[in-house]
C-alpha cells in the first residue's frame, strides 16, 4: 500500500533592516555578545517597545509577491513564557491580525507547476542566542539578536515531497531576496526553514507530525526530510506510532533524532501587546510599497524570453539572484541593449565560470558591468573577434585595465585592412602548394587549413569574415 | 516657615532673591531626617543630588533661564526610573536596582529645574491601596499615624501632607494617585490615558498606568503637569497632539458649569460622615454659578471586577522580566534554571504581587481568555460608555474618591476584597481612561476627604479651574496636620 507525505513549512527570514522591530539597537551580524543589546532588548524596567516601521513596507511587499491578502489592521500580541534569551519573559508576535494573510507561491516541479498555499505571515522578535560552552559550567546569553525583525512565513501543508519542499523554500528565498527584505543567508540564520513532515495513508486523516529545525542548507533540507519520510513510513509499517516532537538533522549520520521526546505542553497566555497600538494600513500605503517593489522573478524571465529572445535556460541563471539580473541588466544597457545574447552569454559562460572558480559572488566580481560592456562593445564593432575578446576578458580579470587599455597595450585589434590580409593568404597559399592542389582535386576541407594557418600567420587578429571571403575569391 | 509657603510664594520668593534653592532644598532635606524615620514616606533620600540639583537651579535663577518651578524641590514615586538612583518600585525584586536612565517625566522635570529630594514609598509595583505591601514597610498617615496614608502613591501623599517635599509626582493606575491624595488630604491629578510619557515609569497595568502631579493646590498641580507632560516618541501610547496649557483655564469662572451626580456613587457602603463632606463641597461649588445634574452610571459595579482581570493579566506579562536572569533579585545557589527561576522569584516578589500574577497568568490561560479577559474588555468598554453617555448632559463628575476616609494600618491587609472595594469609585474612571482629580473638600471622623472631579478626555484644564476656583473660597488644602506645620 502506498504512503502518502504531507510538508507545511515556517520559514522565518530576517528583515534587511538597520535596527531592531522595537528598539534602535544595530542587528549587524557577528558583534560582541551583548554589545548590540540596549535597554529595550535586554527588558530593563520601565522600557518601552516602539515600532520600527521599516518592518511594515517589507511585510507588505512580500505579501503583495504572494499575492495575499494584506493584514491592514495589524496587532502585536504577547507570546508569554521563561526562558533565559527571552529578556522580557513574552516575545512579541502578531497572532490574530498578521501583516500577510494567505496567498501562494507557484512552485516548477519536474517541469510541472504547482501552487503551494501561504497560509500567513506575521511580524516578531528573534530571541538572543543561549550558547553553551563559552562560560564553564553556565549557559552564556547573547541578546544582540533578541529584537531582531522576523517574518514568520507558514504554508498550507501542501507539499507532497521532499523535492516539492525544497523548491518550495528556494522560491521563497529567492523572492525575500529578490525583494531585498531578507538577505537570505542561511548560514548566518537569516532564512530559517522547520519542517513539518508527516505521512498518512490515501484518504486517512493528516498523521501526527515531526518538526525539523535548524537546517542550514537546501541540500540538507532535501536529505533531512527524505530520511524523516523513511523513519515515520518504517516506525508506522513496523506498528509503531509517530510521536509529535522537534527532531534535529544531523548531516554526519544524515539521520534525525529527537530534540525533546514529549512536546511541552506550553500555554503561551496570549493577549494584545497594551505597549503597542494596533497598526492600520492604508491603500496609498500599499500603493506607495508597490511602486518601489523590484520586477520579480517569474515576470523578470517571461520578459527576457519574450522581450529580449533569451533561451528559458539563460533566462534562469541570469534571474537567480537579484545581484545577477541587475548585472545583466546593467551589462545590456552599457552595451547599447543591442544584443542580449551575447551579454547572456559572456555572464552564463566567461564570468559565471571565473567567478565560481574563484569563490565569488557576482557582487564581488572583480569585472563590473562597465568594463565587461566596453569588452563587449568592442566585439560589436568587430574591433575584436571572440576568440580575442577571452583574452582580454583574462587580462581585465587580472585587473590589468579596462578593455580598451589591454586591446591597446597587447595590440590586439582586429586586421580589416582588405589589402593586408590579402597579402596574408597570398603567403600562405604560396608557402602551400600541393595543398592548393589537394583542394583543386576537390578535397574542400583543405578550407579549414588555410583559414587556421592564415589566422595563425596574423597572431589571431585577422577579421575571420573577410579571411574567409578573400580565401575563397583566390581559390576559385 | 519655608514649608508652609505655597509653591508659587516659594518660586516668587526664589525670583526675587530672598532665598536661594539650595536654602529650600537643604530646609526640605532637613525636615526629612527629623520625620522620615516616623513616616516612613521615602525609600530613599538623596541630599547630594538634591544639593548639587539645587546649585545648577540657582544658577539658573541668577542667569535669567529659570521657570516657575525651578529650583523647587520634588520627590519622586519609587517606581520612575532615575539615572543612578536606587528604583525600587518598593519591592525586595528591585532592592539592588539602580536605574541608569530618566523617565521621561524625570528628565522633564528635571529641564524644569527642580531639585529630586528622594524617592517616596508605595505599595509594591503600585499594587495596593494603602502603602502596605511596601518591601519596606508600611507608610503612616501624617494626620493620623495609625492610619495608612492610601496607594499606591502613599509615600507622594504623605511628603506632601507632612512637609517633607512641596511638590510629587504620582501614578494612577485604579486610582493610586486620587485616594492618597485624598487620605492625605491634598491635590492630585490622573491626567488622560496617554497625556504623559510612560517610558522610565515600571509598568504594572500597562493600558492604565499614567502618571501625575500631587501637591497642595490645584493651581500647583496645574504648573507641574505643564512641566512634566509632552509628546515622547518612546513610549507608542503617548498622545501626539500639543497639550494644551494645562493652567490656561485657571481663573475661569464655573458660572453655567454643570456638574453630574451619580446616584450609584452616593449608594450603599459609602461613609455618612464622607457623603456629607462631599454633599456639601458640591453645594460650595453651586454657590460658584455650577448646576448640577442628576447622572446614571449604571455599570459602575462591573467596574472592579473588570479592572481585577484586566490590570492583573497586564502584570502577569510585565513582571515576567524579573526573572533572576539579568538583574534585580537573584536566588543563592539556584541548583537549575527551574529553581533560579523558581526561587528568584518566590523571594523576589510580596503576597498582593504574587497574588495577581496569579490572578492575571489565569485570566489569560487557554480555556479562560474569552471568558475573563475578553469579557472583562467588553465591561472596560461598557463602563467607558458609561461615562460617555452621562458627559452628553454635564460637563464634569462629582462624587466622592473613596467610600471612607483612610482606614487603620492593617485594618484590610488579610482581607484583598475589601481592600479592592476601597477603590470602586477610582477604577471606573482608568478603564475609561478620563482624568480624574481629587481636592480637598473637609473631614470625617477627623481624617482627610477628598472630592472626586472626573471629566472627558482631555478636560484636566477645566478640572483644575474648578479645583483652583473652589480652592479660592475653601480652605481645605492650606491645612495642615500639626505637628508638620
Amino acid at each position: 500500500m502506498s504512503w502518502e507525505v504531507v510538508i507545511g513549512l515556517e520559514i522565518h527570514a530576517q528583515l534587511t533592516t538597520k535596527s531592531k522591530i522595537f528598539s534602535g539597537a544595530s542587528i549587524a551580524y557577528g558583534a560582541e555578545p551583548n554589545s548590540q543589546a540596549c535597554a529595550v532588548d535586554l527588558g530593563m524596567p520601565g522600557m518601552l517597545p516602539v515600532v520600527n516601521h521599516a518592518v511594515i513596507g517589507k511585510g507588505i511587499a512580500l505579501g503583495i509577491a504572494l499575492n495575499a491578502e494584506l493584514g491592514k489592521k495589524q496587532v502585536f500580541d504577547r507570546k508569554n513564557y521563561f526562558y533565559p534569551d527571552l529578556p522580557k519573559g513574552y516575545q512579541t508576535t502578531q497572532m490574530d491580525y498578521p501583516i500577510v494573510g494567505k496567498g501562494y507561491l507557484d512552485i516548477d516541479v519536474d517541469g510541472e507547476t504547482k501552487r503551494i498555499g501561504v497560509t500567513r505571515a506575521h511580524l516578531e522578535e528573534d530571541a538572543g542566542k543561549s550558547n553553551h560552552g563559552i562560560v564553564p559550567g553556565m549557559t552564556g546569553i547573547d541578546l544582540n539578536r533578541a529584537g531582531t525583525p522576523l517574518l514568520e512565513i507558514v504554508s498550507e501543508p501542501d507539499l507532497s515531497s521532499a523535492q516539492e519542499a525544497v523548491a518550495y523554500a528556494r522560491k521563497m528565498h529567492e523572492l525575500v531576496t529578490f525583494l531585498g527584505i531578507c538577505d537570505g543567508n542561511m548560514q548566518e540564520g537569516s532564512f530559517r526553514v522547520d519542517s513539518n513532515v508527516s505521512v498518512r495513508r490515501p484518504g486517512e486523516p493528516l498523521g501526527t507530525r515531526a518538526e525539523l529545525k535548524n537546517i542550514n542548507s537546501f541540500r540538507f533540507i532535501e536529505k533531512a526530510i527524505e530520511f524523516e519520510i523513511e523513519r515515520q513510513i518504517e516506525l508506522i509499517e513496523n506498528g509503531g506510532q509517530v510521536v509529535q516532537e522537534t527532531r534535529l538533522y544531523d548531516s554526519e549520520t544524515n539521520t534525525t533524532r529527537s530534540m525533546r521526546t514529549k512536546e511541552e505542553a506550553n500555554d503561551y497566555r496570549y493577549f494584545p501587546c497594551p505597549d503597542l497600538l494596533p497598526i492600520h494600513v492604508s491603500d496609498e500605503d500599499i500603493a506607495a510599497v508597490r511602486a518601489t517593489m523590484p520586477e520579480l522573478p517569474g515576470a523578470k524571465r517571461a520578459r527576457y524570453v519574450s522581450e529580449l529572445g533569451l533561451s528559458e535556460y539563460d533566462a534562469g541563471v541570469l534571474t537567480s539572484s537579484r545581484a545577477m539580473a541587475e548585472y545583466f541588466e546593467a551589462l545590456f544597457e552599457h552595451t547599447g541593449s543591442k544584443d542580449a545574447k551575447v551579454c547572456a552569454n559572456w555572464i552564463t559562460s566567461d564570468l559565471a565560470g571565473a567567478l565560481n572558480k574563484a569563490g565569488l559572488d557576482i557582487s564581488e566580481s572583480p569585472i563590473s558591468e562597465q568594463m565587461l560592456a566596453g569588452m563587449i562593445s568592442r566585439i560589436l564593432d568587430d574591433t575584436i573577434s571572440g576568440k580575442i575578446a577571452k583574452q582580454v576578458f583574462e587580462a581585465m580579470w587580472k585587473g590589468e585595465g579596462s578593455a580598451d587599455e589591454i586591446i591597446e597595450a597587447k595590440g590586439l585589434k582586429q586586421i580589416t585592412d582588405s589589402g593586408a590580409i590579402e597579402a596574408l593568404v597570398d603567403e600562405v597559399l604560396a608557402n602551400n602548394p600541393s595543398q592548393v592542389e589537394a583542394y583543386k582535386g576537390g578535397q574542400e576541407k583543405m578550407m579549414g587549413y588555410f583559414v587556421g594557418q592564415i589566422m595563425k600567420a596574423s597572431g589571431g587578429q585577422a577579421n575571420p569574415g573577410q579571411v574567409n571571403k578573400i580565401l575563397k575569391e583566390k581559390l576559385s | 516657615m519655608l514649608h508652609t509657603l505655597s509653591v508659587k510664594q516659594m518660586s516668587e520668593k526664589l525670583h526675587a532673591g530672598e532665598i536661594t534653592s539650595v536654602e529650600l532644598t537643604q530646609h526640605y532635606l532637613d525636615r526629612i531626617a527629623q520625620f522620615d524615620p516616623e513616616l516612613n514616606a521615602y525609600v530613599t533620600v538623596t541630599p547630594e543630588l538634591a544639593l548639587q540639583m539645587a546649585r545648577e537651579a540657582d544658577e539658573r535663577l541668577q542667569n535669567g533661564t529659570a521657570g516657575q518651578l525651578t529650583g523647587i524641590p520634588i520627590a519622586h514615586k519609587d517606581i520612575f526610573c532615575t539615572d543612578g538612583v536606587k528604583t525600587s518600585c518598593s519591592s525586595k525584586m528591585l532592592d539592588n536596582f539602580i536605574a541608569p536612565y530618566d523617565a521621561h517625566v524625570v528628565t522633564l522635570l528635571k529641564k524644569a529645574g527642580m531639585p529630586i529630594l528622594g524617592k517616596t514609598n508605595m505599595d509594591e509595583f503600585a499594587m495596593g491601596s494603602s502603602s502596605e505591601s511596601s518591601y519596606y514597610g508600611p507608610t503612616k498617615n501624617p494626620w493620623d499615624l495609625n492610619a495608612v496614608p492610601g496607594g499606591s502613591s502613599g509615600g507622594a501623599a504623605a511628603v506632601i501632607a507632612a512637609n517633607l517635599a512641596p511638590m510629587a509626582t504620582g501614578t494612577d493606575t485604579g486610582g493610586s494617585i486620587r485616594q492618597p491624595a485624598s487620605f492625605c488630604g491634598i491635590t492630585g491629578i490622573k491626567p488622560t490615558y496617554g497625556t504623559v510619557s510612560r517610558f522610565g515609569i515600571i509598568a504594572y497595568a500597562s493600558s492604565f498606568d499614567q502618571a501625575g502631579p500631587m501637591s497642595r493646590s490645584a493651581e500647583e498641580s496645574a504648573w507641574m503637569l505643564n512641566a512634566m507632560s509632552e509628546f515622547d516618541q518612546r513610549d507608542s501610547t503617548c498622545l501626539e497632539q500639543e497639550r494644551a496649557d494645562f493652567a490656561a483655564e485657571l481663573n475661569n469662572s464655573l458660572e453655567g458649569l454643570k456638574v453630574g451626580v451619580p446616584a450609584e456613587y452616593f449608594g450603599e457602603g459609602l461613609d455618612p460622615e464622607v457623603e456629607k463632606v462631599i454633599k456639601d463641597a458640591i453645594a460650595e461649588i453651586e454657590k460658584l454659578g455650577a448646576t448640577t445634574v442628576p447622572v446614571s452610571l449604571p455599570n459602575k459595579d462591573l467596574a472592579v471586577p473588570s479592572y481585577y482581570v484586566l490590570a492583573p493579566a497586564e502584570a502577569s506579562s510585565n513582571l515576567s522580566r524579573y526573572d533572576g536572569v539579568r538583574f534585580g533579585h537573584r536566588c543563592e545557589q539556584p541548583k537549575d534554571l527551574e529553581d533560579l527561576y523558581k526561587r528568584s522569584r518566590a523571594e523576589g516578589f510580596g503576597a498582593e504581587v504574587k497574588r495577581r500574577i496569579m490572578v492575571g497568568a489565569y485570566a489569560l490561560s487557554a480555556g479562560y481568555y474569552d471568558a475573563y479577559y475578553l469579557k472583562a474588555q467588553r465591561l472596560r468598554r461598557m463602563v467607558h460608555d458609561d461615562f460617555t453617555n452621562a458627559f452628553e448632559q454635564c460637563d464634569v463628575i462629582m462624587g466622592p474618591v473613596a467610600p471612607t476616609p483612610a482606614f487603620n494600618i492593617g485594618e484590610k491587609t488579610d482581607d484583598p476584597t475589601s481592600m479592592y472595594l476601597a477603590d470602586l469609585y477610582t477604577i471606573p474612571v482608568n478603564l475609561g481612561g478620563f482624568p480624574g482629580m481629587s481636592i480637598p473638600a473637609g473631614f470625617a471622623n477627623g481624617r482627610p476627604v477628598g472630592l472626586h472631579v472626573v471629566g472627558p478626555h482631555f478636560s484636566e484644564a477645566k478640572l483644575l479651574n474648578i479645583g483652583h476656583q473652589f480652592q479660592q473660597v475653601t480652605d481645605w488644602h492650606k491645612q495642615m496636620p500639626e505637628q508638620y506645620s
